[in-house]
C-alpha cells in the first residue's frame, strides 16, 4: 500500500508534528514500506489466528476498590513544564483543534 | 368545512433523539489507581504517577467499577459481553495528561437494552446501545478573556477528576420529543439510584448528558443530519435545548439549507444553542487496544450472583408504593429523589406509610429547597423517621408538632425525635383534666364566640379552638380540644 502525501500530512496533523515538504515525502516512503510489511502480516493472520493485542493468558486483573496515598500535590506538578496555584499551567487551548 | 391551508402543505418534520449519558460511579477509587474519590481538596491532592500518565507507570482496572457497569447492564435488560476490552482514544487537549482516554470501543460491557418510559400516560420502549465503561476527564480553568476558552490566555489544570470511572449509556435513536428525551434521562436516573452506584446528580455534574437531535419529514426512515448538543445539566435544560434544537432545524430545513452536522453548546442563559466545532470523524481518535489493560471477562457465575442482588427497580417501586395508597405525583418525588431509601427503613420499623411520606415529600423535600440541599442528603435515617411517626401516632404529637420537631432533627440537633420533643416541650397535651382548665378560661374571655356556638354556628368554635391553641403554643391535641369545646358548650 503506497500513501498519498495528503495521507501524510493528516497524520502528522494528528500527531502535532511540523513537516517539510522533504519530511513529507521521506516518511511517505517510510510509512508505506511499514503497511506493506502489515499486508504481509495480514496475509498470514488468517480468521483461526487470534489478535495478539493481549498476548498474555489473563484476563479479569481487577484490583479491590480501596484507596491507595496519591502523591503530595507538590510534588504532582514538580515535573510539570510550567505549574501555578497547584495546577498544570499549558498554553491556550484552541478549540479547533479539539 | 375547508381543509386545506398552505400550512398544511409545507413539509411537517418529525425529530429524532438519541441520548448519550455519562454516569460518575461512586466508587472509593479511580477507574485505573487507587486514588481516592472525593470533593474539594487542594488541586492534584488526588493524582498519582498512574492518572497522571507518567511513563512507566501501570494501570489496573476496579473491580468495584467493572460491578457498577455490569449490575446498571442488567438493569437495563442488556446481553454481558462475554469478553470485553479498554481501548485508548487518542486525542490533544490538555484535559488528559496521558494524550489519550482509556475508553471502550467495539467491544463495550453490555449491549442491546431497554428502557421503558411513560410520556402522557403512553408507555414506550427505548432502546440501548450500548454501555461502556471509561474514564473522566480533569477541569480546566481558563485564565484571561472572560473565563471561556475562546479568547483565554492560558489554562490552569486539575486532574483530581481525571480517572474517576465513568459509564456512558448511549440509547438508540427512538425518541421523538423533548418531554421523551426528559422522562428517559429521568428514568436513567432513577434506576441508577435504586442500584446506587452514582449519586446521580445533573446539576453537579455526576451524571451529565449530550443529545443527538436530527430531523427527517413525517413519515420518512433515513435520518436527517445530526447534531450533537452538549451542555445541559438539568432536565429542564435538557428539554429545552431539545426544543430549542428542533425549531432552529426546522428554520433551516424550511428555508431549504441543508442542517450543518456539527456539535453545538446550549446557553442556558441565552436559551439557545452555538456550534463548539466540527465534528471530528471517528477515525481521528485512532482507538487502539490498551496493551496495559487485559479483558475483561465476566463469567456466568459472577453474572448470575450480580443479577440475583439486583435491588427493586423503579417500574416496581412505583407500583409498590401505589398498592400502599401513596398518590402517584407523591410516588414519583420519592423515586425521582432517592428517598424511597428513607421510607423504606422506615416502612420496616413499623411506620405508618401516608404520615412517614408526607414527611418526607413536603416537609424534607422543602427543607431541602429552602437549603440548597440534594434531598438525599438529608440527615434523616428511617429509623428516626419511624420514631417521629410513632409519635403522631400515639398521640404523642400533632402532625404540626411532628414537622416542628424534623426540622430541628434535619438542624442537626442531637437525640432523635423523641428525645428533641422533651427537651423542647413540645409533647401534645393530651390530658383532659389540664386542656378542660384551659377550654374553661378560654371559652370564659370570648363569651360572644361562646354564645355563636350554642346559636348553632358552627364555624364559630374554629376562634374558640385558636385561643385554646394559643395558650398552650400548639400543643393542645387539636382533637379532643374540639370534643372538649362541644362538651362544654353543648352541655
Amino acid at each position: 500500500m503506497s500513501l498519498t502525501t495528503d495521507d501524510v500530512r493528516h497524520v502528522a496533523r494528528l500527531a502535532r508534528l511540523a513537516l517539510t515538504d522533504g519530511e513529507v515525502e521521506e516518511l511517505r516512503g517510510e510509512l508505506s514500506a511499514i503497511l506493506a510489511h502489515v499486508e504481509q502480516v495480514r496475509e498470514v493472520a488468517t480468521p483461526d489466528v487470534p489478535p495478539t493485542s493481549h498476548p498474555y493468558p489473563l484476563v479479569n486483573v481487577l484490583r479491590a476498590d480501596e484507596p491507595r496515598p496519591s502523591l503530595p500535590p507538590d510534588e504532582a506538578v514538580s515535573t510539570a513544564p510550567e505549574a501555578e496555584d497547584g495546577r498544570f499551567r499549558v498554553p491556550r487551548m484552541s478549540h479547533s483543534e479539539g | 368545512m375547508s381543509t386545506t391551508t398552505s400550512v398544511e402543505q409545507a413539509t411537517r418534520y418529525e425529530a429524532v433523539i438519541g441520548l448519550e449519558v455519562h454516569v460518575e460511579l461512586a466508587t472509593r477509587t479511580k477507574m485505573f489507581c487507587g486514588c481516592a474519590i472525593g470533593f474539594g481538596g487542594e488541586p492534584n491532592s488526588r493524582t498519582c504517577p498512574v492518572c497522571l500518565g507518567m511513563p512507566g507507570s501501570l494501570p489496573v482496572v476496579n473491580g468495584a467499577a467493572v460491578e457498577s457497569a455490569i449490575r446498571l447492564g442488567l438493569a437495563l435488560g442488556c446481553e454481558i459481553a462475554p469478553t470485553s476490552q479498554f481501548h485508548r482514544k487518542n486525542y490533544f487537549y490538555p484535559d488528559m495528561p496521558k494524550d489519550y482516554q482509556i475508553s471502550q470501543y467495539d467491544v463495550p460491557i453490555c449491549l442491546r437494552g431497554e428502557l421503558r418510559i411513560t410520556v402522557d400516560g403512553r408507555e414506550r420502549t427505548i432502546g440501548i446501545t450500548r454501555v461502556h465503561m471509561e474514564e473522566d476527564t480533569g477541569k480546566s480553568l481558563h485564565v484571561g478573556g472572560s473565563g471561556r476558552i475562546a479568547g483565554s490566555d492560558h489554562s490552569l489544570v486539575d486532574y483530581n477528576r481525571a480517572g474517576i470511572p465513568l459509564l456512558e449509556v448511549v440509547s438508540e435513536p427512538d425518541l421523538r420529543s423533548a418531554e421523551e428525551a426528559r422522562a428517559y434521562l429521568a428514568e436513567l436516573r432513577a434506576v441508577v439510584l435504586a442500584l446506587g452506584i452514582s449519586d446521580a446528580k445533573l446539576e453537579e455534574g455526576s451524571m451529565r448528558c449530550d443529545a443527538n437531535v436530527s430531523l427527517r419529514p413525517v413519515g420518512h426512515t433515513v435520518f436527517g443530519t445530526r447534531v450533537e448538543v452538549k451542555n445541559m445539566n438539568s432536565l429542564r435544560s435538557l428539554g429545552r435545548a431539545i426544543d430549542h434544537e428542533i425549531e432552529r432545524q426546522t428554520r433551516v430545513l424550511t428555508a431549504g439549507d441543508p442542517v450543518v452536522q456539527e456539535t453545538r453548546h446550549w446557553d442556558e442563559d441565552a436559551g439557545v444553542t452555538s456550534p463548539l466545532r466540527s465534528k471530528e470523524s471517528v477515525d481521528d481518535y485512532r482507538y487502539f487496544p490498551d496493551p496495559d489493560l487485559l479483558p475483561v471477562e465476566p463469567d456466568a457465575d459472577w453474572i448470575d450472583r450480580l443479577r440475583a442482588e439486583l435491588p427493586e427497580l423503579p417500574a416496581v417501586t412505583r407500583a409498590r408504593l401505589a398498592g400502599l395508597g401513596l398518590p402517584a405525583p407523591q410516588v414519583a418525588v420519592l423515586v425521582d429523589t432517592g428517598l424511597v431509601r428513607v421510607l423504606d427503613a422506615a416502612l420496616a420499623a413499623g411506620a405508618a406509610p401516608a404520615l412517614a411520606a408526607n414527611l418526607l415529600t413536603n416537609d424534607l423535600v422543602g427543607w431541602a429547597a429552602a437549603n440548597g440541599t440534594d434531598p438525599a442528603d438529608a440527615p434523616l435515617t428511617g429509623a428516626a423517621l419511624a420514631e417521629l411517626v410513632g409519635l403522631v401516632a400515639d398521640g404523642t404529637l400533632s402532625t404540626k408538632l411532628a414537622r416542628q420537631v424534623l426540622e430541628a432533627v434535619l438542624g442537626g440537633e442531637p437525640g432523635g425525635p423523641r428525645a428533641i420533643a422533651e427537651a423542647r416541650g413540645l409533647v401534645q397535651i393530651s390530658d383532659t383534666a389540664e386542656l378542660e382548665a384551659v377550654v374553661a378560661r378560654v371559652v370564659a374571655a370570648d363569651p360572644a364566640a361562646a354564645q355563636r356556638v350554642r346559636d348553632g354556628n358552627a364555624k364559630a368554635i374554629g376562634a374558640l379552638v385558636g385561643a385554646v391553641m394559643r395558650e398552650t403554643r400548639g400543643r393542645a391535641n387539636p382533637r379532643l380540644v374540639n370534643e372538649l369545646l362541644e362538651r362544654h358548650l353543648h352541655p
